[in-house]
């Protein structure tokens, strides 16, 4: 067993944990963030999606005491207030999900994309988009209206 | 996951002796393999000593064509490093294809190369580059290295700290993706040194894992272009067969692969 | 209708639960003292089991059962059902063997479970049920349902001798003969439709607890159809009698047919829940889901088509072997029949229709309905002779098709169906037209000069959705009514409960259905509150799977609509002193006609709850509940229309153009609509290109997980070209068919037909792997 200390969602949180505990199972036993979900076992599914340092990164393949002291962005931690984030707004705007189940994910992993590509100054046209999607599967929406969204809010976040 | 107990190192040498202490360890990295290997039951060892918080094992750094990648330097951070790309941005962008970028935030090129997966993509570049890979304790040549399919010349406790080659003339890598893993099928890194001399490194294709494709390094070194591998064949018995491709395919991906590396190398 | 009624494009009341996390799924849930459940599964494809030893695995700290299937069917727990009665063509019927929720005896295929363990964490469980040891003889199994009928074969079940469950037929066979035989040209195929393992992004999960005191049990669960589940786990596997039995299905994370059934850890987890008086929770790993999911598809098809002179279909053969697994899942045996056979006509005019469907068990995972179920395996059959008919007879396939198309509705084809209404020549027009089919030939030059091979197909698809008539489906073997219930509750203050027996898991319930009541009464849908998904709160419903949550869900809250209009028109003509056919109801207002005498609809409500005014005899409340029974099943179609570029050096395949014009009669809710055609579409481009179910001779699934099973991700898609166009369905009063499978029923034919014609090879499986593409190409 070990404490674990980070921050999640901007709060100093702890946590006694065995050390084989992954940072999903984390946030979702002890600390009831169930948003982030878990949807296979082999890190392509991309339901886990959470920020570690403000860069995305798959909860399910992470252990809760590799992330110690970092500072963590869940679904739940995205919007500010009753404000939504531009990302949030745009999945519900466009219809950027059906079951919900890896809406998480995927939001998380467009907020990691938009940031990224704001920074180093690249376009994130509609290829790039389905591209960096490459690790995150949705089965409902065919990612349609996903890069809709997408290229919606990253419009938005000029 | 089967129990474990974690060490977090913040230097090589703490590393080691934490390696030392405990009974069967393993060191993680980025963990994008191992944590995934554990949860299958796949692998089980006793202890793992974590080798993210190291400083010394990352940074890149490019001097007068001599290249060094430090271990722990993430895939992310490759495929990102505009200073690397204006020496050798075949390896950046071979970097940026790895994975999704969730696992490039994680992912280390040490952790990669230490793994050895025969579909993996550093493995190529290594070899095509001639690079040199330097541990805790010695430093080995590329070939040296990679033994086998997730074999390597690696002791248990042995820790790659960087990874170094010479920028070559002209450089660049061609994958083709399994259509479920996104590992790849074919992987070819050509490379032609600033002397004129070729090396062709090849993933995912061969049943023993990554190679060098002597026949094509001949054919491009005594002609660069792509139709100097028209001639040249790939030899199906080298090849992996399963539900993704036979060896006749594989094959052909090789030499496809190989002539758009050339193309794309200019 | 108001700004948000029928048409209107309302966003979705359900995201905000979602993209904020607040989503309830059934592994979110946990209960004081709950423990985990993990199931030791065969490693083998068939086997006899000796012995269980449980002695290492019951020591194991936190372990507190370890369960067999004689524990269980000691207890009284029955076996599993399948639920639609087939007869073979001998008038025999269809031979069900026996399937535990923990096998007894033998196990059929890799995955089936053979013990449980409970234990206090799940990591503690998975641990444990590694440690029992179970002593198995392996038998040899047979995997290919056509090798599986052959003598000599291993068999699964001494019920079903030469794996033969049932051999049955639709039409007539010797008019079909003749057809041929006298036809002026014949053209045959053989087809495979692969196996698909459905992979709802939410891996299948049930928490289970039993309160001793009440001797009542509550189960939390991934189901379509939380209503037939507790049916199902009461009426044939004994578990609880309904009224001692709660089933919760909260949010679902998508089920696409897979979440329909009863399987055995939903049974497990109750049983043990009582047996150990702990609540019990399993969730299945992805890896879990590939074995133990019931897996789609999975057909061998010979088909033969004959035409006349003038390329008109005089008769129609086809011959399918389908492989249903190792145990018959709840309604495996009328996906390959009714839900197959009686859509070989399609969108054409055919008077000689035979089908032989012979369903078979091997040693591989159960086969069921997944998305489309037996419609997209007709389709395939359908639209891929007719592709390669037309390329056989030199005419463009645009042409075939429009030369046999029905145009006269009501149409009774010779396999059951009554085709009620469509306008298939609208559909493929509007499709040729969005894709520009006839500047395809200067593209494919083009493309021709990049060194691409350019390709188009085409798919014009029918399938019978708005499941079903009770009274019809009864006859032809189903065991339960097929209808769907709504209550709708008025409250005094004037907002509105519905309460539905359909299921979302996706498709947008809350939004559609509050939809019907701004249509209605002019209330905004923020009025509105959907409920769904708990048989104690919800009176009964058959659940959401078939395209049937619209066409036959909404119908039902229509017909109940129409009892609380009706009644609230009557208190508001009594409180207004008016003729109550002179009262209307708009914008949230109740008013007498041709006067300004008005009521707020929220005062009509009250008065219907304070009673004190109410017409004399009239019971107080404003609550209303209707059973609605479909009088035919309804007839979505359309057209599509794909185009693709071939990498001849990789055999990749990109798609450059996907179109859709589909007929879905009334539409609701066009953007929830497109987002299920965008769905369906990649799920069949999923099978058609990329997916595939593949086990090794040994029984052993090859692609147990995503490393091996190609799932769609977004950069294999295109963006989708959609259009409706909508015939009214006349058997519904609001005239819908139901959009939810369209998309993976019509998509797979049109890829290959589009491949094939790039390549120039006929001959090409699903699915279509660059290295099966490239091999057709060097072939």
């Amino acid at each position: 067993m070990a404490t674990v200390t980070l921050t999640v969602n901007g709060k100093k949180v702890s946590g006694e944990v065995e050390d084989r505990t992954l940072l999903v199972q984390f946030l979702r036993e002890n600390l009831n963030l169930t948003g982030t979900h878990v949807g296979c076992d082999t890190s392509q599914c991309g339901a886990c999606v959470v920020h570690m340092d403000g860069k995305a990164i798959k909860s399910c393949t992470t252990l809760a005491v590799q992330a110690a002291g970092s500072a963590i962005t869940t679904i739940e931690g995205l919007a500010d207030g009753t404000q939504l984030h531009p990302v949030q707004a745009a999945f519900r705007e466009h219809h950027g999900l059906q079951c919900g189940f890896c809406t998480p994910g995927m939001i998380m992993t467009a907020v990691d994309m938009i940031n990224r590509h704001k920074a180093n100054g690249s376009k994130l046209d509609e290829k790039t988009i389905r591209a960096e999607l490459e690790g995150n599967i949705c089965r409902c929406t065919g990612y349609h209206n996903i890069v809709r969204a997408i290229e919606a809010a990253n419009a938005a976040m000029a | 996951m089967y129990e474990v107990n974690y060490h977090r190192a913040t230097s090589v040498e703490e590393a080691a002796a934490l390696f030392a202490k405990a009974g069967d360890a393993k060191f993680v990295a980025g963990g994008q393999t191992l944590i995934p290997t554990m949860k299958q039951h796949l692998a089980a060892p006793s202890d793992l000593v974590d080798l993210r918080h190291i400083t010394a094992l990352k940074g890149i750094t490019v001097s007068g064509g001599q290249v060094t990648i430090g271990a722990g330097t993430t895939h992310a951070e490759v495929a990102g490093s505009a200073q690397l790309r204006s020496a050798c941005a075949a390896i950046c962008d071979l970097a940026g294809h790895i994975g999704d970028p969730a696992v490039r935030h994680m992912g280390t090129l040490g952790g990669s190369i230490a793994n050895n997966d025969p579909a993996a993509d550093y493995p190529a570049a290594m070899v095509a580059l001639n690079a040199a890979i330097r541990t805790n304790k010695r430093t080995l040549a590329a070939e040296d290295f990679f033994t086998g399919l997730f074999e390597t010349a690696l002791e248990a406790d042995e820790i790659i700290v960087s990874v170094s080659f010479q920028a070559p003339a002209k450089c660049a890598y061609a994958k083709f993706p399994n259509p479920a893993s996104r590992y790849a099928m074919a992987g070819v890194f050509v490379a032609r040194g600033t002397d004129g001399s070729v090396r062709v490194g090849v993933t995912g294709a061969g049943s023993s894992g990554v190679f060098r494709h002597s026949g094509m390094e001949r054919a491009l070194a005594a002609n660069w272009s792509t139709g100097a591998l028209d001639n040249v064949s790939v030899d199906e018995n080298m090849m992996l067969s399963d539900i993704h491709g036979d060896a006749a395919y594989r094959a052909n991906l090789v030499k496809v692969m190989a002539k758009r590396a050339v193309a794309a190398a200019g | 209708m108001g700004m948000e009624g029928i048409g209107a494009r309302v966003k979705r009341k359900e995201d905000q639960r979602f993209i904020t996390g607040k989503g309830r799924y059934t592994d979110d849930f946990r209960m004081p003292g709950m423990h985990h459940a993990a199931f030791v599964r065969s490693p083998h494809a068939h086997a006899r089991v000796r012995s269980i030893d449980k002695s290492k695995a019951e020591a194991m700290p936190g372990v507190i059962a370890v369960l067999d299937g004689r524990q269980l069917t000691g207890d009284g727990i029955g076996n599993l059902i399948c639920g639609w009665m087939i007869h073979s063509r001998d008038g025999s019927p269809m031979k069900m063997g026996a399937w535990s929720a923990i096998a007894t005896e033998r196990v059929r295929y890799v995955g089936d479970a053979a013990a449980v363990v409970i234990a206090d964490s799940q990591a503690r469980a998975r641990a444990a049920a590694e440690a029992v040891v179970i002593d198995y003889e392996v038998l040899a199994a047979v995997v290919d349902p056509v090798a599986a009928m052959q003598a000599g074969a291993p068999q699964l079940h001494t019920e079903a001798p030469n794996n033969l469950i049932y051999d049955w037929e639709i039409g007539d066979a010797k008019a079909v003969d003749a057809a041929l035989a006298s036809a002026a040209h014949v053209t045959e195929i053989e087809i495979h439709n692969n196996r698909l393992v459905p992979n709802a992004m939410e891996p299948r999960a049930a928490l289970a607890s039993y309160d001793a005191a009440e001797d009542h049990f509550t189960l939390y669960t991934t189901s379509q159809n939380p209503h037939v589940a507790r049916l199902v786990l009461s009426a044939f596997y004994q578990v609880a009698p309904e009224h001692k039995l709660r089933v919760i299905a909260p949010d679902v994370g998508g089920g696409f047919g897979s979440k329909i059934y009863i399987y055995p850890e939903e049974i497990v987890c109750l049983w043990a829940s009582k047996r150990t008086g702990v609540p019990v929770k399993w969730t299945a790993e992805r890896s879990e889901s590939f074995l133990a999911d019931a897996h789609g598809r999975d057909h061998v098809t010979r088909a033969r088509i004959g035409f006349d002179a003038n390329h008109r279909i005089t008769g129609f053969k086809v011959d399918t072997v389908a492989n249903l697994g190792g145990y018959m899942s709840l309604f495996s045996s009328c996906v390959p029949t009714y839900l197959y056979a009686t859509l070989l006509s399609g969108q054409y005019d055919i008077a000689n229709i035979h089908c032989n469907v012979k369903a078979v068990y091997t040693n591989t995972a159960p086969v069921d309905a997944y998305r489309g179920a037996g419609r997209p395996e007709a389709t395939f059959v359908v639209e891929r002779i007719m592709e390669t008919a037309a390329r056989e007879l030199g005419l463009d396939p645009a042409e075939l098709r429009r030369k046999n198309f029905i145009r006269s509705f009501p149409h009774q084809t010779p396999v059951i169906m009554a085709y009620d209404a469509g306008d298939y020549d609208a559909t493929l027009e509007a499709a040729l037209k969005a894709a520009d089919y006839a500047g395809f030939a200067a593209r494919r030059a083009e493309a021709e000069k990049r060194g691409r091979k350019r390709g188009i197909g085409l798919s014009c698809y029918i399938e019978a959705c708005g499941i079903a008539p009770s009274a019809a489906v009864g006859s032809l073997g189903a065991g339960v009514g097929l209808w769907e219930s709504a209550e709708v509750r008025v409250n005094p203050v004037g907002t509105i409960e519905i309460l539905t027996g359909s299921h979302s898991h996706g498709q947008g319930h809350e939004t559609t259905f509050a939809q019907l009541i701004a249509e209605r009464f002019g209330l905004p849908v923020a009025n509105v509150s959907v409920l769904h998904g708990d048989t104690d709160k919800v009176q009964f419903g058959m659940g959401t799977y078939g395209s049937r949550s619209g066409a036959v869900g909404m119908s039902a809250i229509h017909k109940a609509l129409d009892k609380v209009e009706a009644k609230a028109k009557k208190i508001a003509a009594h409180l207004m002193e008016a003729d109550e056919g002179d009262i209307v109801i708009e914008n949230g207002e109740v008013k007498v006609a041709g006067t300004d005498k008005k009521l707020g609809w929220h005062e009509v409500c009250l008065a219907a709850y304070t009673a004190h005014n109410l017409p004399a005899g009239m019971e107080p409340g404003l609550k209303e509940t209707a059973f609605y029974d479909p009088a035919n099943f309804t007839f979505p179609a359309g057209a599509y229309v794909c185009e693709v570029e071939v990498d001849p050096d990789t055999g990749t395949t990109q798609i450059v153009q996907f179109v859709a014009a589909d007929d879905f009669g009334v539409i609701i809710n066009p953007m929830i609509v497109e987002g299920q055609v965008h769905g369906g579409i990649a799920q069949g481009i999923g099978q058609a290109l990329l997916e595939n179910a593949v086990y090794n001779a040994d029984g052993q699934l090859v692609t147990a997980s995503y490393m091996d099973y190609a799932m769609p991700r977004a950069d294999d898609l295109p963006s989708f070209k959609l259009s409706t166009h909508v015939t009214v369905c006349p058997n519904n009063p609001l005239g819908m068919k139901g959009c939810g499978e369209a998309g993976a029923i019509g998509s797979p034919p049109a890829l290959i037909n589009a491949i094939t014609n790039a390549i120039g090879n006929n001959n090409l499986a699903m699915p279509a792997s660059p290295s099966r593409v490239w091999a057709a190409m060097h072939a």
